[in-house]
């Protein structure tokens, strides 16, 4: 009975504790000569990766080799994707193969929920990004990021600004950060809020300065030109002057306050460089600390006879 | 952890504490006076253990690694580092269980190269924990040599190992269970007893 990592929802408060302990523990072999674990030795962890993605993949990647696994990266381009092979058809050559692990980042919106229960494959699946949908492990080494500079998660106050309509990482996130006991306030133009944000465990708001003053942490999410089929917003300059943060904004935050983004960033629109580079961001910290992040879920579910986390492969996961 | 399992360690403790067939081998003073034996003898057989290190395995074993530090420092006046070495992810038997969490390792400044390492661990059972954390130790540096304390032995080796510091040799049967007791991480205080097993899984851990 293998499980997966498919949605934040899925996980309680204790499991994402777990995992943000377990990561604290694995990132202290970063500081070690040999920065690698027995654990998952002749385990085979797939990278498959059906979108562009540079952080990503070369995090679950370094991920699976510190703990000894085996990794194959697989990406739709120069693959028989190309060629126009199913994602069924694709599973069955992994299946065939014997993948542990399938780490998947598709453009649909629920491509890991149909891997893994579609009775393909018998591997856990990890979702790394599912269209717009949710992106677990990015929220995972963001509540991670944050409870490290803050301490605490319970009662902070999160904002998390700019693109939510297409952002797997907004939803992600706040489905997580609410688990932990964080309140998040979602902040975008009316155009880019999603529908039925009344519905999800957060709050919103329109304007972005009067949320400000009262964070202990701003997201700032990247506009996704890639995902924008119509004129969300009439220009970038527009855009920017109400939504990005520049250093005006950011001397309107709280002292203790971070800034962070996912990444990649577009410099000058929801974030100038100015903020990105400044001390208070935590935009690299949140990179080194995916690497932890992706050992520790590694570990969790493949590293014992049942995995200690996640969700099963009767249940719906998807949500 | 599920709900479940953790249900399930929560009545194999209960089970243990409250089980009238675990007797008392070892008692608070007897433990005592096993530590500060120890303690002595680490000094006497590693000549005043100048470049000593003591590695303590989690939980019960990292307790006993600050204690003899703080008995050799009462007796010789010498602050050794001591730390604390997680075997888990070296484990032989990772996907024979459950996932399990993971301990600390906690590596003194100083680090262990060139340095006599001498390892703390509750039980001796089947060896296999200290094979993982020769193998652990290996990918933290390369120490002068290693010594093993253990607070008892209970016999019944699976590989080719064995302690240079015993607190106490205890003869038992495969079925029976030893259980250490520490008032660091138990409310009863200082104890070592022994029982008939119980088939959970919680009460495996004290035999490890």
């Amino acid at each position: 009975m293998k499980r997966h990592l498919l949605s934040t929802a899925d996980l309680s408060a204790d499991d994402a504790t777990l995992i943000l302990d377990t990561a604290g523990e694995l990132a202290r072999i970063a500081d070690r000569p040999i920065k690698k674990l027995p654990t998952l030795r002749g385990r085979t962890v797939v990278n498959l990766f059906f979108e562009d993605s540079t952080r990503t993949r070369i995090s679950f990647e370094t991920a699976a080799k510190r703990l000894s696994a085996d990794v194959i990266n697989f990406s739709a381009k120069g693959s028989s994707v190309s060629k126009g092979e199913s994602l069924k058809d694709t599973a069955l050559t992994l299946e065939a193969m014997g993948a542990d692990a399938v780490v998947i980042r598709h453009w649909a919106s629920g491509g890991a929920h149909r891997l893994a229960h579609a009775g393909w494959i018998h591997s856990a699946v990890v979702n790394a990004g599912d269209g717009t949908h949710e992106h677990p492990t990015q929220a995972l080494l963001d509540a991670y990021t944050l409870r490290s500079r803050l301490g605490s998660l319970e009662g902070r106050r999160v904002g998390i600004v700019g693109d939510v309509l297409h952002s797997r990482v907004a939803r992600s996130n706040v489905h997580l950060l609410s688990t932990l006991g964080a309140e998040v306030t979602l902040v975008a133009p009316p155009t880019l809020m999603p529908f039925a944000v009344e519905s999800w465990p957060c709050s919103y708001s329109y304007e972005l300065d009067p949320v400000l003053p009262k964070l202990d942490a701003v997201m700032m999410l990247r506009v996704q030109r890639e995902r924008m089929d119509q004129a969300f917003f009439p220009t970038e300059r527009e855009y920017s002057r109400r939504y990005g943060l520049h250093a005006n904004r950011m001397a309107a935050l709280p002292e203790h306050a971070v800034v962070m983004h996912p990444g990649p960033m577009n410099r000058g629109l929801e974030i100038s460089a100015e903020v990105a580079d400044s001390a208070r961001s935590t935009i690299t910290e949140q990179v080194a600390n995916g690497v932890s992040v992706r050992m520790a879920v590694l570990y969790l579910l493949l590293g014992g006879s049942e995995p200690a986390i996640g969700t099963e492969n009767d249940e719906g996961g998807a949500r | 952890m599920t709900d479940k399992a953790r249900t399930d360690a929560v009545a194999a403790l209960e089970a243990t504490t409250t089980n009238p067939a675990m007797r008392v081998v070892l008692d608070a003073s007897a433990v005592n006076r096993a530590l500060t034996r120890i303690a002595h003898e680490i000094l006497e057989r590693t000549q005043g253990a100048d470049d000593a290190v003591l590695l303590g395995i989690p939980t019960r074993g990292a307790h006993l690694a600050t204690r003899l530090g703080e008995r050799i420092a009462a007796v010789e006046g010498l602050k050794l580092p001591v730390g604390t070495l997680d075997v888990t992810m070296y484990r032989d038997d990772l996907r024979l269980k459950p996932t399990r969490a993971l301990g600390r390792t906690e590596i003194p400044n100083g680090g262990v190269d060139g340095k006599l390492v001498v390892l703390v661990d509750d039980v001796l059972f089947s060896g296999r924990t200290i094979r993982a954390a020769l193998d652990a130790l290996g990918d933290i540096g390369r120490p002068r040599a290693v010594q093993l304390a253990v607070l008892v032995d209970r016999g019944h080796r699976e590989l080719p190992i064995r302690a240079d510091y015993v607190g106490k040799n205890l003869p038992t049967a495969q079925r029976e269970n030893v259980q250490v007791r520490l008032t660091e991480t138990d409310e009863e205080g200082d104890a070592v007893l022994l029982g008939v097993k119980i088939a959970a899984a919680g009460a495996k851990e004290a035999t490890q």
